[in-house]
């Protein structure tokens, strides 16, 4: 046990002491924020306006259109395909005349790709020009039709609230900030798992490649010295994690000084003007949004729940990667190749999380959930917006008993592989030396 | 004198080789002896499962009496694999100092031993440089420090002169001496002959996975000596030929004769003091062991075949 802390000891403080340890401190945090803030702002101030020009053969479109963010609207006499651009249009709109009882077909000619935004913004405008045309044909009157769309639209018409009922305990449930808290600490795992397991990796491989290994396992035993390996390294990232929080909790503060109102705001006018385009922007609103009513969220139960997920999930991944470590030779790329599958469920867990912030009471959501080599990343996500302790208690106990079922197999693999010299290990092999009885 | 290393019945089969296949052999406290064989031999192995690295499939082995017990025996023990390396980004002072603490030593205990072992090979003025900065002659001394730092009973070196200049070996060849007058029993393992020839009592010989010799360099020179003498004469006899001998080789008044089925080396001696020669000096040629060596080894396959084992 002595052993195990020596290494421990050496393992946090070269990597603590270590440059790139400070430097991913402080650039980590950032680059989240680059990240999800930079979109925001990409999106609200980055969309071209369109111009397009108009040859409306029914007569029914003809100064109806609304000019967006996206798209300008013209309506130039005698324009057609060959002209429309010595008119200073990028596009041309034509919609052919008709039967009056079906919808009109309507073609758009460009000479430039403009993308899904210009496009649906255009369906969207004339989907509703179509569908005021058949209302007015039967009998509403345009004044009518006015006064209606002025009401709903209005946010103020739509009073709308949602709450979670517990027992007799009726909480108003905040979808927004849930979601944000999902998303980011399922990322936040997501990238740890990746960051750390690929530390541990390495760290196999020097010792490896440095030939030291074999001096190592003649004072120590193999186990001993990648479990010292492993936890030295979750060491070094609660340390980080620690750092993080607060260097978070001080940019957080410090956001809200660059982002104003009016950026909010723009950025939702975008979001209505084209709504399937808005799926990036929205993530960022809503953790813009959600700031304003941060302690209103569960956090007594988030952030212990988010420590264990981080540390476990690192745990339950890490010893796999010391067991490839310990197989590859000099050869990056077959590193590589062996990560390949323990990578796929890294992978496969962020697409699940995704799903689970818009479903979080989903089968898919609740057995990514549950196993663990989704959990620490799927159960995050679900766990703001509510989940049964039964559930919470199943997918905690399937993650340790996990831990302790990877780190027992590669044990044996790392034991062999680390010993191994010149030869290229194959997954059968690795399987081999991992259900090998010893 | 008394036993430190009891090997018995050893066996290590992987799945495509029997790496060990029944070795046994003891060694006595304060010898210095000579673990020998061509590459692929099962050498390392023998030598992981004395460490602890391996465990032998069968037979046992016992360090000072006792049952070998990895875990405990770790203090006992050190060893100085052939595939050496350290730390690259640690310092060496820190490099030593962790060592030494996974052997068991207490903090203050390495710091000390450290010293005083860096200021015995000028060490000094290395403790805050990286590993990575020394020279491959400097980390090996570096090494050589780690493994006999913590003062085991039984040091096993494995080729510990490959990359080392001449200076530099008869340093670590002193203190490998010094060891050994202190009581600490030395395994040295290697294939350059002239080397164990000059440092080790005692020597085994593995090929295949088997022992194939085993005993005192003197002995064993002796049970592999063909009756080769040269002898120097002031004037070649009138009459060369003898029953007694045949001669090998024959370089002015120096020759080199083997003495035929019966005879003994007055025989020879005999014949020309007969023949009015005067012999200025006369002297067994033993087999070098790097003779015996590859007059053993000859015949085997240079590289191993894998074969099937089925145990």
């Amino acid at each position: 046990m002595n052993k195990i802390l020596i290494i421990i000891k050496r393992e946090y403080i070269t990597r603590v002491r270590n440059k790139t340890f400070l430097l991913s401190t402080f650039l980590f945090p950032l680059l989240m924020f680059a990240l999800i803030f930079g979109g925001a702002f990409i999106g609200a101030n980055g969309t071209e306006q369109r111009k397009i020009a108009v040859n409306d053969q029914s007569g029914m479109y003809t100064n109806n259109f609304k000019t967006g963010a996206a798209v300008d609207f013209g309506y130039p006499e005698g324009v057609d395909r060959s002209n429309y651009i010595s008119k200073g249009y990028e596009g041309l709109l034509i919609i052919y005349s008709a039967d009056k009882q079906k919808a009109d077909s309507v073609r758009l000619y460009t000479e430039k790709q403009l993308g899904l935004g210009t496009d649906e913004s255009i369906k969207n405008q004339l989907q509703k020009i179509n569908e005021n045309r058949m209302l007015m044909e039967r009998g509403v009157t345009r004044t009518t039709l006015d006064s209606i769309r002025l009401q709903s639209e209005s946010k103020e018409a739509l009073n709308y609230r949602s709450y979670q009922v517990k027992g007799t305990e009726i909480k108003e449930d905040n979808k927004m900030l849930a979601l944000a808290i999902g998303y980011i600490s399922g990322f936040i795992i997501y990238i740890v798992l990746f960051i750390y397991g690929a530390a541990v990796m390495r760290g196999v491989m020097e010792e490896k490649t440095n030939r030291i290994a074999e001096v190592m396992v003649s004072s120590v035993k193999p186990f001993q010295l990648m479990l010292g390996k492993i936890i030295g390294i979750a060491a070094v990232g609660l340390t980080q994690l620690f750092l993080w929080i607060i260097l978070i909790f001080v940019l957080s503060s410090l956001s809200s000084l660059f982002i104003s109102p009016e950026v909010l705001q723009q950025a939702q006018n975008m979001n209505e003007s084209m709504p399937s385009m808005a799926q990036n922007n929205t993530m960022a609103l809503k953790i813009l949004q959600a700031q304003t009513t941060l302690f209103s969220a569960n956090w007594s139960l988030i952030i212990p729940c988010f420590i264990f997920y981080f540390l476990f999930g690192y745990l339950f991944y890490a010893s796999l990667f010391a067991a490839v470590g310990s197989v590859v030779n000099e050869d990056p790329q077959e590193a590589q190749s062996l990560m390949m599958p323990i990578m796929l469920p890294i992978i496969l867990a962020i697409f699940i999380m995704m799903n689970a912030v818009q479903n979080p009471g989903g089968s898919l959501a609740f057995w990514g959930s549950v196993i663990p080599f989704t959990s620490p990343i799927v159960m995050m996500a679900r766990i703001p917006f509510g989940v049964p302790w039964w559930q919470l208690g199943l997918s905690m106990i399937s993650l340790i008993a996990g831990f302790l079922c990877t780190t027992w197999l590669s044990a044996k693999i790392y034991r062999t592989g680390i010993l191994l010299y010149g030869k290229k290990v194959t997954m059968k092999e690795m399987a081999k030396w991992a259900f090998k009885k010893s | 004198m008394s036993t430190i290393l009891e090997v018995q019945n050893l066996k290590k089969y992987f799945s495509s080789q029997k790496a060990v296949d029944d070795i046994s052999f003891t060694i006595h406290k304060g010898s210095i002896f000579g673990l020998l064989g061509p590459n692929g031999a099962g050498k390392t192995t023998l030598i992981r499962m004395i460490t602890g690295i391996f465990y032998p499939d069968a037979g046992t082995i016992n360090l000072n009496g006792k049952k070998f017990d990895p875990t405990e025996d770790v203090i006992n023990i050190g060893y100085m694999p052939e595939e050496r390396g350290l730390y690259k980004k640690m310092k060496v002072g820190e490099q030593a100092m962790y060592l030494a603490q996974l052997k068991g030593m207490g903090k203050k205990e390495a710091f000390e031993k450290v010293k005083e072992w860096f200021e015995k090979f000028e060490m000094q003025s290395w403790w805050n440089k990286k590993v990575e900065d020394l020279s491959k002659g400097m980390s090996q001394k570096l090494q050589f420090v780690t493994t006999v730092l913590h003062e085991p009973k039984l040091v096993i070196l494995d080729e510990p002169f490959s990359g080392l200049d001449p200076v530099n070996s008869n340093l670590i060849k002193e203190e490998i001496y010094n060891l050994s007058q202190k009581g600490t029993t030395i395994i040295f393992s290697t294939h350059r002959m002239e080397q164990v020839e000059e440092i080790c009592d005692h020597i085994v010989l593995v090929n295949k996975g088997s022992k194939i010799l085993d005993g005192t360099v003197k002995d064993i020179k002796q049970q592999f000596k063909q009756n080769i003498f040269t002898a120097e004469v002031d004037h070649l006899p009138a009459v060369l030929q003898h029953s007694s001998f045949t001669i090998v080789k024959q370089r002015g008044n120096n020759l080199t004769v083997k003495i035929n089925e019966g005879y003994k080396s007055n025989d020879v001696l005999l014949h020309f003091i007969n023949q009015q020669s005067g012999i200025i000096a006369y002297h067994e040629i033993l087999p070098s062991l790097n003779e015996i060596f590859i007059r053993l080894v000859e015949g085997t396959p240079t590289a191993r075949q894998f074969e099937t084992v089925t145990a």
